[in-house]
């Protein structure tokens, strides 16, 4: 079900949440943020999404340059000629 | 406690030697061939994803590595060292994207640093916890294209920031170099990237949890 998280705290929360998940948030807002949500539903859903989201695009295979495009630029670049 | 998330992995030790880095300069402003196509084998796939993630399109993003490393050469003598020899490449591919960019949607893409900080501001709406969802749910073929879609789809003042920092692994502050950004733009920006991506992946795999709740 869709619904906006609008809540005042869930707010302030949101805005560090990055550094939360990358573990760079100060002891006391980390405590602070667990004890948030222990409570609040919603943005446990988030954290856990946003947390799975980060993993997902984290694991993703990186796109291959195409085989031939070393010997291309080599060519356009006229490092391929033997030197003078 | 936060669960820790795999850091992005697609730095060669090479690019991380500064000695190394700094012979192959010396050696490429000497005009070493060599050199320069030991530059090119370093530095060229990751100019290429980050051309292809800007443009989308893999013969421009050819065209944009090309030139990249054409210009690079060229004014290789330029170059200071304020930062290093990738952050350098990454910022002339950039620039040359958004050149490209600019000419097919002049009134949509600027080169000027972003202000209207507010518009892709993401207020989370999407509040289905998808986790539940089996693992291999998340490795199909439809799951990754559905990412690789989203990262493509993100606003391009965001797209750059997030593949520098999350997909290629610059630090916030060599990302903030390459995009002529400051540090704490780079943080807002990424931050609003993870969850813009959060909000659009949440319509796919909500819709695929709620599908495999109804089977069961």
């Amino acid at each position: 079900m869709d619904a906006a998280v609008s809540h005042h705290t869930c707010k302030e929360l949101l805005v560090s949440l990055s550094d939360y998940l990358d573990g760079e948030a100060a002891e006391a807002l980390c405590a602070e943020i667990e004890r948030h949500l222990a409570d609040c539903e919603d943005c446990r859903v988030v954290v856990d999404t946003l947390r799975k989201t980060i993993l997902l695009y984290r694991t993703l295979p990186p796109p291959s340059p195409p085989q031939t495009i070393r010997a291309r630029l080599l060519h356009a670049l006229e490092l391929d000629k033997d030197a003078p | 406690m936060t669960k820790e998330l795999p850091a992005p992995t697609l730095l060669s030790p090479e690019l991380l030697d500064e000695a190394y880095e700094q012979r192959l300069l010396e050696r490429i402003r000497a005009g070493d061939r060599t050199a320069c196509a030991e530059c090119i084998d370093l530095h060229s796939a990751g100019v290429y994803r980050l051309a292809l993630r800007m443009v989308g399109d893999p013969h421009e993003a050819e065209d944009i590595v090309q030139e990249t490393f054409l210009n690079a050469f060229r004014t290789i003598d330029s170059f200071e060292g304020r930062s290093s020899l990738s952050t350098w490449l990454y910022r002339i591919a950039y620039n040359a994207a958004l050149m490209r960019l600019r000419k097919k949607q002049p009134l949509h893409v600027s080169i000027e640093p972003y202000v209207d900080e507010e518009e892709t501001a993401t207020t989370p709406v999407q509040l289905f916890d998808w986790c539940c969802l089996p693992e291999e749910d998340f490795q199909t073929a439809e799951a990754r294209n559905e990412l690789e879609r989203a990262i493509g789809e993100l606003p391009e003042p965001l797209r750059a920031v997030f593949v520098l920092r999350e997909l290629e692994g610059l630090s916030t502050e060599e990302t903030a170099q390459a995009l002529d950004l400051s540090v704490s733009n780079v943080k807002v920006r990424l931050h609003r990237a993870r969850l813009w991506l959060r909000e659009r992946l949440s319509g796919y795999f909500t819709e695929l949890a709620q599908r495999s709740q109804e089977r069961n």
